[in-house]
């Protein structure tokens, strides 16, 4: 047990004086958070519209109007050709062109069917189908109000009843923010970061300066050495865990709804399939080079892309979804947004959190009989 | 009795035999040097006696304790030290001496007083929060063997430890070596240097993983090489060499400086003969022909020569 604890004591030491590997550790998650954290954000709040009101009726205005009132729209040009609409299309300037065409109030009063163009800058997609979203909306609730209007006129009592309206309630993320869905995630990935790189790097160090060897002649256990250090490294990455979740709360202002000792516990489970992952890379590698490439380029980064983090399993093709099976990663954000988002627990996340206790487990003691045999 | 014994040591990598079928005994408490080319087997000798590398056959017995199957009582009882700095770089001096007296369960009183006496031995005595990477590298080296036998071994490993430091340090490192044996700490040394071989009470040669020589240095000198040697300071080294190669009672030679030593095959040649071929046929200038008695370095390239020469056939 003494030996263990020197063995801790030593490893945090080296930690706190390698000011690079510090860098890496705690400065890199708090930058990576708060970029992340605000540059992951797919949210449409402003769509940039151009009207081209051929018309320039009451009607046609007050339609526009309704674009204002939205929210979403922000009415930055008004122009008077179809020159400007492509113009300003094709320098990326507006998303959406609303061309409202001449004989607009007439067809209405007429009780025709009015045409309306909009062009898309479609090059996101997303942004543009959510934008064809609202729009269609607005020109529904438009045409309603014109039936029921002119029904008025004609001294006909209608309700709108017979028509569908949902009723939508969105659970979780009631403002369907992105970054709330985001956040946990990333939560995920910093953790994983910072604990495969400081194990995968440190037993590496170690064989490159040849102290490895020195430690083997001693009479240290290999569990000992294995243990003293992962202990640390643990101890590291829940201060990293901690650090990000304050920050999460107090500076993004997503709060934790469910169970936060369930949480830290699942982040137990998930640390040690990652310093599992990482003493391995170290059994394979020869130079702390070797040891930083295949962990980011092998591990981390198909990692992150089959994690569900940034794009949803369900839209991979069947073979790729069943690799996704056997990433960590997957299922701790599950569990992450779970807790988070959810407020769920244990009773919803078994499978999950089971699967991750099974995954550590399995990758630390083969890692760890691999490295025996390695130094033997 | 002996500190270790080796019995028919051998060691493959896949076809190549890097230690092949290797005896020696070393004595408690001598110094025992350990000689050999780069790639001689040295190393992979040592790593299996201090329970790095297993044996393919054969085994030996350090402090008693076989190292096929009993490591854990080897590895109680040595102090290893590799020719790599075997100390954290971005640990301060007292913190690499409790790190490692540490791992060897040492604490309280017995830590104090090991701490002082590493302290003492590698001067660095009020200067334990120094950071290690900053000192220089003799110091390192004494450092590092202070922290090797930490523990008090009976048995210390050296592995080439005084490669690539200075005269002076090599010198005030062997004296802490010196000071080692006399405590009755038995000490086993690679090296390269052959005058650190003459510190050493025993000495074996290995070549090609086989052991071709053993004994002390006097032994060494008078048993191996038969012939007489003279040694030729002449103005013309190089010329004056192939000239005498091409003689038939020339036997070895080997350039040292400005000297050359000559192994002769016929023991009736002396000095006058050499005169008369360099200085009167080719008018070379001849300082000085001595007939002198073997250095070790004489004797190691003639042993592996002569060995290298076998294994050709």
């Amino acid at each position: 047990m003494k030996t263990i604890f020197q063995f801790i004591i030593k490893e945090l030491l080296q930690v706190k004086r390698d000011k690079k590997m510090l860098v890496v550790i705690f400065m890199a998650p708090i930058l990576q958070l708060i970029f992340l954290g605000y540059a992951a954000n797919m949210d449409v709040n402003v769509i940039h519209t151009t009207i081209y009101d051929q018309d320039k009726t009451e009607t046609s205005r007050d339609f526009i109007k309704r674009f204002e009132q939205s929210g979403y729209f922000k009415l930055d040009y008004y122009v008077d050709n179809y020159d400007e609409v492509t113009d300003l299309l094709n320098e990326g300037k507006t998303l959406v062109a609303i061309i409202i065409p001449k004989d607009f109030e007439k067809k209405i009063n007429r009780r025709e069917t009015a045409p309306l163009q909009t062009l898309f800058e479609g090059s996101d997609g997303n942004k543009a189908s959510i934008a064809l979203g609202y729009i269609q909306g607005i020109a529904t609730k438009f045409s309603q109000g014109i039936v029921a209007e002119t029904k008025d006129k004609l001294g006909m009592k209608i309700s709108l009843s017979g028509s569908l309206i949902p009723e939508v309630r969105v659970w979780y993320n009631p403002e369907m923010k992105t970054r709330n869905y985001m956040v946990p995630g990333i939560l995920g990935l910093i953790l994983m970061i910072s604990t495969i790189s400081l194990m995968s790097m440190a037993v590496v160090r170690e064989r490159e300066i040849g102290t490895l060897e020195q430690l083997i002649v001693t009479p240290i256990k290999n569990y000992q050495l294995i243990l003293g250090k992962l202990i640390p490294f643990t101890l590291i990455g829940f201060v990293v865990l901690i650090i990000v979740m304050v920050i999460m709360t107090q500076w993004f202002g997503i709060v934790v709804r469910g169970n936060k000792l369930f949480l830290l516990f699942t982040a137990l489970l998930f640390v040690l399939s990652n310093l599992g992952i990482g003493l391995f890379i170290s059994t394979v590698s020869k130079t702390q080079q070797q040891a930083m490439m295949a962990s980011v380029f092998a591990v981390m980064m198909p990692m992150i892309y089959l994690s569900g983090f940034a794009f949803p399993i369900e839209n991979m093709p069947q073979a790729v979804q069943y690799i996704t099976y056997i990433i960590p990663l997957k299922y701790f954000i599950v569990i992450l947004r779970g807790i988070v988002l959810k407020g769920i627990g244990f009773s919803s996340l078994w499978v999950e959190t089971l699967i991750l206790f099974g995954m550590g487990v399995t990758l630390l003691v083969f890692s760890s009989l691999r490295f025996s045999k390695k130094i033997e | 009795m002996n500190a270790i014994e080796v019995n028919n040591l051998t060691k493959e990598f896949g076809k190549f035999t890097a230690v092949d079928n290797v005896n020696f005994n070393v004595k408690q408490g001598e110094i025992f040097g350990f000689l050999g080319a780069n790639g001689a087997g040295k190393s992979t000798t040592i790593r299996m006696l201090i329970g790095i590398l297993e044996p393919t056959s054969g085994d030996a017995l350090v402090s008693g304790y076989s190292i096929k199957n009993q490591s854990d009582l080897v590895k109680k009882n040595i102090g290893y030290m590799s020719q790599k700095f075997s100390l954290y770089n971005d640990l301060t001096v007292v913190e690499n001496i409790r790190f490692f007296a540490g791992i060897y369960g040492l604490d309280g009183k017995k830590y104090e007083e090991r701490k002082k006496w590493v302290l003492k031995v590698a001067n660095l005595e009020n200067m334990e929060n120094v950071m290690t990477s900053s000192l220089p590298g003799g110091i390192k080296q004494r450092l590092a063997l202070g922290t090797a036998v930490i523990h008090e071994p009976k048995i210390v490993f050296l592995d080439e430890p005084t490669s690539g430091v200075d005269p002076i340090s090599r010198r005030n490192f062997w004296d802490l070596i010196n000071e080692l044996s006399e405590g009755g700490t038995t000490i086993l040394v690679t090296t390269h240097y052959l005058d650190e071989a003459e510190f050493c009470n025993d000495i074996i040669l290995i070549n090609a993983g086989k052991l071709i020589a053993q004994g002390n240095a006097k032994a060494l000198k008078t048993n191996y090489i038969k012939n007489p040697i003279l040694e030729i300071e002449s103005d013309r080294v190089v010329d004056s060499l192939e000239i005498l190669e091409k003689e038939k009672w020339v036997g070895e030679t080997s350039i040292f400086g400005n000297y050359i030593h000559v192994i002769l095959n016929d023991s009736t040649i002396n000095e006058q003969h050499i005169y008369q071929l360099l200085q009167e046929k080719n008018g070379i200038a001849v300082k000085r022909v001595k007939k002198i008695t073997p250095t070790l370095e004489d004797v190691f390239i003639h042993l592996i020569e002569k060995d290298s020469k076998k294994n050709v056939q």
